[in-house]
């Protein structure tokens, strides 16, 4: 239906994105990559082991996959900023996505070092996906600063709690003009589509896929729901009523051609 | 105000009492909470608990998977030098013990780092005795040095420095610190601890502090059980972690559990901690502390490790020695006796093996030298 997602020039037609830290086994993953079809992936620079007798992840990314570095494990906008550079002179790529994380209680993001790390990388000519709590003000700064795409979380990382912060990602999807991609917190399949119901541009997920029984379906779930998601949100999704609408309205007989 | 403050505070609550008042209606509510308060943490540590271990144990696997997802941590310990100043009772390095006194040299350090390394290890653990003469901050620091080139994250576990010195050594690359405080129980650590530098109590206790203050990435605390009332300790350690997480909420606080082992003294433990009582102990931090890093080391037996896997440990140690030069360095004739014995004497690809058949992920790298 010719419906895509284009970022930095990059058409992306599947609008999950899988999140690769919590697999049982790479093999696993790559399965669950490839037979979800994703086309972006995100892969944190502190698991990233090349020159080792060990295995390396990027080994099992499909190569159909567009790499997402994220910097996971930075708690500050200097940190990030270093990890984002270490992934460029590894050449993993210049697609970052930016997680500042001072909090090991309830790993929420801390924004203001965010858009530290997002107004230096842009300039660097990073295409930068903030990954931050969802506040309105903050992410028209992350706009001005030239972000790509904002990444709120739809509840805290690894919760499983789906999109505890809805009414605040409906105020991003309708004011915020960048793509908007929930990060974080989607635990079933049914609060991916939510999410793309929503005017979400895509949703990121992991755990809910890496720790299920059965991850290969479980992404595969996913996609379909998020595909069907945003099938409907494009179909124009009625307005729902907590009251029921009388299909022969008291006031028909006002209508025009019955004057 | 330090941990000190806070331990003084509690040192006198009456813990029997408390656990006289737990039902199990409380203990089954704590078990589904999800922000448990210290009251209920304690609760699931009173014999009462028990018998609903595997009711906290299922909860404690659904929340490590969660959190860390089918993951486990992988480092090794080496130890650069076993000259020490203390007279610990129940330690092999104990300066009143007759046995060989090592230090690394430097090209030595090198030799270790690469067998290590070659294993696929990135993270490692350095470890030495308490002697500010044979190996000061400037040595540890010399070895970081070096071991910077082979591993991407590198933890101490050396004796309580200053904050000036935490700040040197993470300067340099040291990014995690494990402290244990050994005994909480100040008597009891009196009575441990006869001479020597770690006598001083509070200088130990509040060292875990320091090292967060000095940008530690990860700050790692325990309690040598067995040296006392593994209740009344492992109440003190779930106080001191609540603190250190409290106070510093971009650290990563991790504990670990370690158990009186056998080493060349007779000293024998004042307390029995059971396999039961260890799991009991992670299951009640698992609970509290959803995000916690939980370690266990060789010292615990090969079948007791790979059990404990799935009830909220997230790193282990693998290919261990707790020798000086016990890597490569010296032949297994040449080297002197550990600080404690090893139970699961497996190589790191035969632990690696034994993770991937039980459906989890080794990671041997997570971090990276920024």
């Amino acid at each position: 239906m010719g419906d895509f997602l284009e970022i930095a020039g990059k058409k992306i037609n599947n609008r999950l994105f899988i999140g690769t830290g919590k697999f049982s086994s790479y093999p696993i993953m790559k399965v669950a990559l490839e037979e979800s079809g994703v086309d972006i992936t995100t892969v944190a620079l502190r698991r990233v082991n090349t020159g080792s007798k060990t295995e390396n992840i990027l080994d099992y990314i499909p190569s159909a996959c567009k790499i997402m570095i994220n910097t996971s494990g930075a708690r500050d906008a200097e940190e990030a900023v270093r990890i984002a550079r270490l992934a460029k002179a590894a050449q993993s790529g210049n697609w970052i996505k930016i997680e500042v994380i001072r909090d090991n209680k309830y790993l929420l993001p801390d924004n203001l070092e965010t858009l530290k790390a997002v107004e230096l990388l842009v300039k660097e000519g990073f295409v930068v996906f903030p990954y931050m709590s969802p506040d309105l003000s903050m992410a028209r700064r992350m706009v001005e600063a030239g972000a790509a795409a904002i990444m709120p979380l739809g509840s805290p990382i690894g919760s499983n709690r789906g999109v505890k912060t809805r009414e605040l990602i409906e105020i991003l999807v309708n004011e915020i003009k960048l793509p908007v991609i929930v990060d974080a917190g989607l635990g079933k399949p049914s609060e991916a589509c939510e999410c793309m119901e929503l005017g979400c541009a895509a949703v990121l997920v992991n755990t809910a896929i890496a720790i299920s029984e059965n991850p290969i379906k479980m992404a595969k779930a996913f996609a379909q729901a998020v595909y069907a998601g945003r099938v409907a949100y494009l179909s124009g999704i009625p307005a729902t009523s907590k009251i029921a609408n009388a299909s022969s309205p008291l006031t028909g007989f006002l209508r025009e051609d019955k004057t | 105000m330090s941990f000190f403050d806070v331990y003084s505070q509690n040192k006198d609550f009456d813990l029997e009492e408390f656990f006289s008042t737990v039902t199990s209606d409380y203990i089954k509510a704590a078990c589904n909470e999800g922000q448990l308060s210290i009251k209920q943490f304690v609760s699931l540590l009173s014999p009462l608990a028990e018998n609903q271990l595997e009711a906290m144990a299922q909860r404690a696997q659904a929340i490590t998977r969660k959190i860390f997802g089918l993951t486990i941590q992988l480092y090794t310990p080496m130890y650069l030098s076993n000259y020490c100043d203390n007279s610990c009772i129940y330690c092999g390095f104990n300066l009143n013990n007759d046995i060989p006194r090592r230090k690394l040299s430097l090209d030595e350090v090198e030799k270790e780092a690469q067998t290590i390394s070659s294993s696929g290890l990135k993270h490692i653990l350095i470890l030495t005795g308490e002697s500010r003469i044979k190996s000061p901050v400037s040595y540890i620091r010399d070895c970081v040095k070096i071991l910077k080139k082979y591993f991407t994250s590198i933890s101490i576990e050396v004796y309580p420095l200053t904050e000036n010195e935490y700040a040197q050594l993470a300067q340099e690359g040291v990014d995690g610190l494990a402290i244990y405080q050994e005994a909480y129980d100040q008597q009891v650590y009196a009575k441990m601890h006869i001479a020597g530098p770690k006598t001083d109590y509070q200088f130990r206790l509040d060292a875990p502090e320091r090292g967060a203050r000095s940008k530690m990435r990860s700050v790692s605390i325990g309690a040598l059980l067995g040296l006392a009332d593994w209740r009344r300790e492992v109440f003190f350690l779930g106080l001191h972690a609540k603190y250190l997480q409290d106070k510093f909420p971009d650290v990563e606080i991790g504990i670990a559990v370690p158990r009186i082992r056998p080493q060349v003294s007779d000293f024998k433990p004042a307390s029995q901690v059971s396999d039961k009582n260890i799991v009991q102990i992670i299951l009640a931090f698992r609970l509290f502390f959803p995000h916690l890093s939980i370690t266990v080391s060789t010292r615990e037996n090969p079948d007791f490790r790979e059990n404990l896997l799935s009830l909220g440990i997230t790193k282990m140690s693998a290919g261990s020695s707790t020798s000086v030069g016990g890597h490569a360095v010296y032949s297994k004739d040449e080297r002197q006796s550990g600080q404690f014995e090893i139970q699961d004497q497996r190589t790191v690809d035969q632990i690696k093996t034994m993770l991937v058949t039980k459906g989890f992920q080794p990671v041997f790298k997570d971090w990276l030298n920024l």
